[in-house]
């Protein structure tokens, strides 16, 4: 279980993140949901030790991440698999290289069980054929796909996406809402699931955290969400159905529509 | 204000960021045999692809030197062997090793930067964190290696061919035949020249890559901080390669 405890962060003196409190349960896919800008990627970051919180904690299984020492980090890393918002393949290798590179670095096994396992980790995100294409050959969806692959291919307990569905077309994000939702089933792994796409969010969550301001505003389950008269979530959802409406069953592709506009001048602490 | 934090707290932060990378890769050597394999092949990218150009800049500057040094010293009362006397020496202390690392800051550094920097801004340095990786271990420590053990051969071939570039160019223009300039260089050497020559090397390899790692690994903003990033490790890994040849030619000559 991942437990999130009055996190703070602040950078150059604007804040960020400003007491945020989650629990994550296991083997639930809990989506962690705001506009651009709000401070979600931040709380992914944070929930793998990327960055280190100004206050509060971040414990997985009960251990605090930032009293650890590294290498004991890095063990609990090893138990998370994370797909980046741009897949953030290396892309001095090739699709087949990515995946097998997390089997090569910290497994023992032979050359032959690496290929097995790598093909049935490209058979899973269901590109069994990309293995020698080099990433800057591959399209966006398939980027994500390839690097889901490359995610799941240690078997983690835990998959962190981030934004796995911006920046592509509405049938390329139903397959990856497909793949995440299947993989949780299979894999019976716990997800989270950072997005502003409530499309997304209705297909795979079992649970939503709204962030709004860089504060937990709300954290329910999607029966709530449904039943729910808090205003700020209801702005937020109904500015993504306007979306879906307007793009014929998806939310706009890009992280610039409706929901980001008003955070546009905001630092993306991501990128700092 | 504006003076104080350009001149003193910037400078003064990133010396302790770059000290504190350093010591995170020192810290990290324990894991070297993982990342093994990465140090050959920084190896051949940082050493032997630089060879022709290095060759090529340390063949023309053994040259010019040649051809300079006989015409400021063109009189009948000093013998021609003074050239070689003269050239040598300036390969072996100052020019291979200068020649070298003014290349590879180019080089080598504007690669090494823009390799890095673009990892980080794509997000591959924090995919490698994720994974459990040392990035620092995977990225860093064999790049630096890399520069530290290949710069010495660098030198030794700049210098080898600076020599017989200078020796060339005097024999076939006229200026000193090969056997006057070899005499030359005979009587003037000095057993302390070359291994000045590799200690310097050594501080310029280790320069060069750290300084440019340093850079490429905190880009920051995208396509823009890539070049940034990309300009400023070669143009800092210049002054200080200077700054540290001015330094070891201070201490140790």
């Amino acid at each position: 279980m991942i437990r999130v405890e009055n996190l703070d962060k602040q950078f150059d003196g604007r804040a960020v993140l400003t007491d945020v409190s989650l629990e994550i349960f296991e083997g639930e896919t809990l989506a962690i949901i705001g506009r651009s800008g709000s401070g979600k990627s931040v709380l992914m970051k944070h929930i793998i030790g990327l960055m280190q919180p100004d206050r509060g904690r971040v414990t997985v299984d009960g251990t605090d991440i930032n009293r650890i020492s590294y290498s004991e980090l890095r063990n609990v890393r090893r138990q998370f698999g994370v797909l980046f918002q741009g897949g953030a393949l290396f892309d001095s290798m090739s699709a087949y290289d990515n995946v097998a590179f997390p089997l090569k670095t910290f497994t023992n096994k032979s050359d032959a069980e690496i290929d097995r396992e790598v093909r049935v980790c490209l058979e899973m995100v269901e590109l069994p054929d990309v293995g020698e294409k080099m990433p800057a050959e591959l399209s966006g969806g398939m980027k994500k796909r390839v690097a889901l692959a490359r995610a799941v291919s240690l078997r983690p307990r835990y998959i962190l996406y981030d934004e796995p569905t911006s920046g592509l077309d509405p049938e390329t994000s139903n397959t990856i809402d497909v793949l995440i939702k299947g993989l949780a089933d299979q894999l019976n792994v716990t997800s989270i699931v950072i997005t502003h796409d409530m499309h997304s969010v209705l297909n795979i969550a079992d649970r939503a955290a709204f962030i709004y301001r860089g504060r937990m505003h709300w954290v329910g389950t999607m029966e709530e969400l449904h039943g729910s008269d808090d205003r700020t979530l209801g702005d937020f959802v109904r500015a993504n159905e306007y979306q879906i409406g307007r793009t014929n069953g998806r939310p706009a592709a890009a992280d610039d529509g409706e929901t980001g506009k008003a955070d546009a001048g905001m630092t993306k602490p991501e990128n700092m | 204000m504006i003076l104080y934090r350009a001149l003193i707290l910037e400078p003064v932060a990133a010396l302790g960021r770059y000290s504190l990378l350093l010591y995170h890769a020192f810290g990290s050597l324990g894991e070297f045999t993982s990342y093994r394999k990465n140090l050959l092949s920084q190896m051949l990218h940082i050493g032997l692809e630089s060879i022709p150009i290095v060759a090529l800049a340390a063949a023309f500057s053994g040259a010019v030197t040649t051809v300079q040094t006989a015409y400021q010293l063109v009189s009948p009362l000093i013998p021609r062997s003074i050239i070689g006397s003269i050239v040598v020496p300036s390969m072996i202390l100052e020019l291979g090793a200068v020649v070298t690392g003014f290349i590879l800051a180019g080089r080598v550094g504007a690669r090494i930067a823009a390799e890095l920097g673009t990892m980080r801004v794509t997000e591959q340095i924090d995919a490698l964190e994720a994974m459990g990786l040392n990035s620092i271990g995977y990225l860093i420590v064999p790049r630096v290696l890399a520069g530290v053990l290949m710069f010495p051969v660098l030198y030794i071939a700049a210098s080898f061919v600076g020599i017989t570039g200078g020796i060339l160019v005097g024999h076939l223009f006229g200026f000193v035949p090969a056997g006057e300039f070899m005499e030359g260089a005979r009587e003037f050497f000095q057993p302390f020249d070359p291994i000045f020559g590799l200690i310097k090397s050594f501080v310029f390899g280790f320069t060069i890559t750290s300084i440019s790692c340093y850079k490429g690994y905190y880009t920051g903003g995208g396509a823009e901080g890539v070049g940034k990033s990309t300009t400023e490790a070669a143009v800092t890994s210049c002054v200080f390669l200077l700054v540290a040849d001015l330094i070891l030619a201070a201490t140790l000559l």
